[in-house]
This record gives structure tokens, sequence and C-alpha cells, in this order.
């Protein structure tokens, strides 16, 4: 099957449409991870600074 | 479809794309959720830091979107049958089961981490109790067993004024439960006008949808019904002090909306190829009224902060 020149042109494709979905995945999910890191930063700053008014 | 062979001629499954996670989460049923959530913040009496409100919203957002990744999870066969839903991300075979139900338990667990972390813990089992609600009384419990899911379930969608509330004072008083109540006694009307238009499709997976189990006749005395206990009890946040004049004029106004529509639905029959367009009218004034009076109770409280009334 995939000695098939046919076949390999289908399965470049594939791989392709693979990578490319693979790589839309991770960046949206790079994007979630730096925005929670900011996002706990800013809550820990936040949290510090109310601990220490009240002090 | 998704497969194709490879080169080792085994199926190549694409992975789901993100777009798909992102409706797992329901992002229509979201902006509900996190605008009556981000009023009861708003609304409570106290105040809140700007990165500490964000997170408290966040949290109740990504909950919300947990539970409804959860709900689709155990709901995709009963999805696959009605063309509402067909579309869906797994009813239509672009996402595995086993990756909507760990991306739903990951932001449930997640959001309730978070909310109880940066914000408190009451608020976070607040949030935690809400989740449960959805995705296992209502989705599993409720829903395939009684045609009044819809009134019991609707708690589910009652609790982010609450949660946000509570994110703000640390505590339960009457107020936010009030608020609770005024989405918990909306639900049906909202829910059951949508399924008289739509009720060939609940029958159709075997959903005990009122209109589908007791008839048409009933459903509309409910939907009449629970517009006669929603309208007084939106007063009472007036009538008791929690909220001041513009608050009330809203509620009394929006009332009388919510109540002719619900009368026309409640006194009618719907004849052979009916349209149903005093239910589809019903449902989507529904919409704009819960938006607009909870808008006008956070107009209500900076009115009264800022001294204009």
């Amino acid at each position: 099957m995939g000695n098939d020149p046919q076949d390999n042109a289908i399965d470049k494709i594939d791989m392709v449409a693979f990578r490319a979905r693979q790589k839309a995945r991770n960046r949206a999910l790079g994007l979630v991870l730096g925005a929670l890191v900011v996002l706990f930063f800013a809550i820990t700053v936040v949290k510090l600074g109310i601990q220490a008014a009240h002090h | 479809m998704d497969h194709a062979p490879t080169l080792n001629s085994a199926p190549l499954r694409l992975p789901a794309d993100w777009r798909d996670f992102f409706a797992l989460t329901k992002p229509r049923v979201m902006t509900l959720v996190i605008f009556t959530g981000l009023c009861g913040l708003l609304a409570a009496p106290g105040s809140i830091h700007p990165v500490l409100a964000f997170t408290a919203i966040l949290c109740i957002a990504v909950g919300a979107g947990g539970a409804a990744a959860l709900n689709q999870w155990w709901e995709a066969d009963i999805d696959a049958g009605m063309k509402r839903t067909a579309k869906r991300p797994l009813p239509a075979g672009r996402m595995e089961r086993e990756s909507a139900r760990d991306f739903g338990f990951a932001l449930a667990g997640g959001s309730v981490v978070v909310m109880g972390l940066a914000i408190g813990w009451l608020a976070a089992a607040i949030l935690a109790i809400s989740i449960f609600y959805y995705a296992w009384v209502y989705t599993v419990w409720l829903k395939p067993r009684t045609p009044q899911n819809i009134v019991i379930g609707g708690g589910a969608g009652a609790f982010p004024p609450l949660i946000g509330w509570v994110a703000v004072t640390g505590h339960v008083t009457w107020m936010p439960v009030v608020l609770f109540l005024i989405i918990f006694f909306w639900t049906p009307p909202h829910f059951w006008a949508l399924a008289l238009f739509v009720q060939t499709d609940y029958a159709k997976v075997g959903i005990p949808m009122l209109p589908v189990v007791a008839g048409e006749k009933a459903t509309r005395r409910q939907i009449l019904l629970y517009t006669l206990l929603l309208v007084p009890l939106s007063l009472l946040p007036f009538i008791l002090g929690g909220a001041g004049l513009v608050y009330g004029i809203a509620a009394a106004v929006l009332g009388l909306g919510f109540l002719a529509l619900a009368l026309r639905v409640g006194l009618r029959h719907s004849a052979e190829g009916d349209r149903m367009k005093p239910e589809r009218q019903l449902f989507a004034f529904s919409i704009i009224y819960l938006f607009a009076l909870f808008a006008a109770l956070v107009v209500d409280r900076f009115a009264g902060l800022e001294g204009w009334l």
C-alpha cells in the first residue's frame, strides 16, 4: 500500500494537515499557558499588596 | 472524514481542532453566565480589586465551560439525534469522547482551585456545586428522567450572580439568593417556550421535555405559572430595599412585558402548521429580559453610589 505513488501523495497531504492541526493546537495551548502565567503573577502581586496593606 | 491511510497503513486521525474545544464550552450560553456573574459582582456591596474581579469572572466562565463540555461528553449520542446539536464536535465525529471528558474535568477542577486560592473557598465551593449541579444533577440524573428537568436544572444557570456576589462580600445574604431565585424561575418559561417550537427534536431522542410528555396545553399553563411567580419575585430586591428606584422601575416594566407575552403563549392553542410566533417572541424576549434586569441592577447600584437619585 505504502509503495503506491498515489498513496504516498495522500500520506504527504495528510501529514501536512496533521502537522498544521498540531501546530495550531500547540500555539493555542501556548497562548493559554502564557496568559495563565501573567494572571497568576498579577494575582500574587495583588494579594501581597492587600496583605501588606492589612499589616 | 478525518481518517486517511498513512505510511504504515494505520488510519491517521487528525487531532481535534482547538476551535472544537472552544465550541465544547458553549460560548453563547457562556455570555449569559459571564454577564449575570459580572452583574452579581458589580451589584454587591463592597469592593474587589479589578484583577481579582477578572479572575472571579474568568473562573465562573471556565467552570461553566467545563460543565458544558462534560454535558456534551455525556450527551453525545442524544446530540447526534437532534438537528440543532448534530453538528457539535462529538456527534459530528471531529473529536474523541475522552478528549471532551478530560477537557471538561480539567476546566472544572482548574476553575474551582483558582477561585479558591485567588478569591475564597466559599465562592469556590458554590462554583463546584454549580458545576456538579449542571454536569450531574441536570445532565445525568434529571434530564432523561423527569419532565420537570428544566425546573430543577435551571438552578445550574442561576449560580453565577450568587458566586459573583460572594466573591466580593465573602458571605451569602438574602439578596444574592433572590438573584439566584430570579434566574431559577426565569428558566422554565424561557426554555419551555423554546421546547414548544423544537419539540419534535426532543421527542425523537426520547428526552422527556414537558411538551413531549405532558402536552402543549400543560406546558403553556406551566409557562404562565412560572411567569406569575417570576414577576413579583423580580420586584423583591426593590420592595425589600436591596435595590433602588432604577431597578424597581426596570423590573416592573420588564415584568409587564414578560407577563403580556407569557399570557399570549399561555392562553392560546397552536393549530396545524402553526409558525409558533408568540412562543418565538417569548423566547427572544426572555433573553432580553434577563440581560436588561441585571443591567438595571448594576446601573441602580452605581446610581446610588454616585448620588444620581
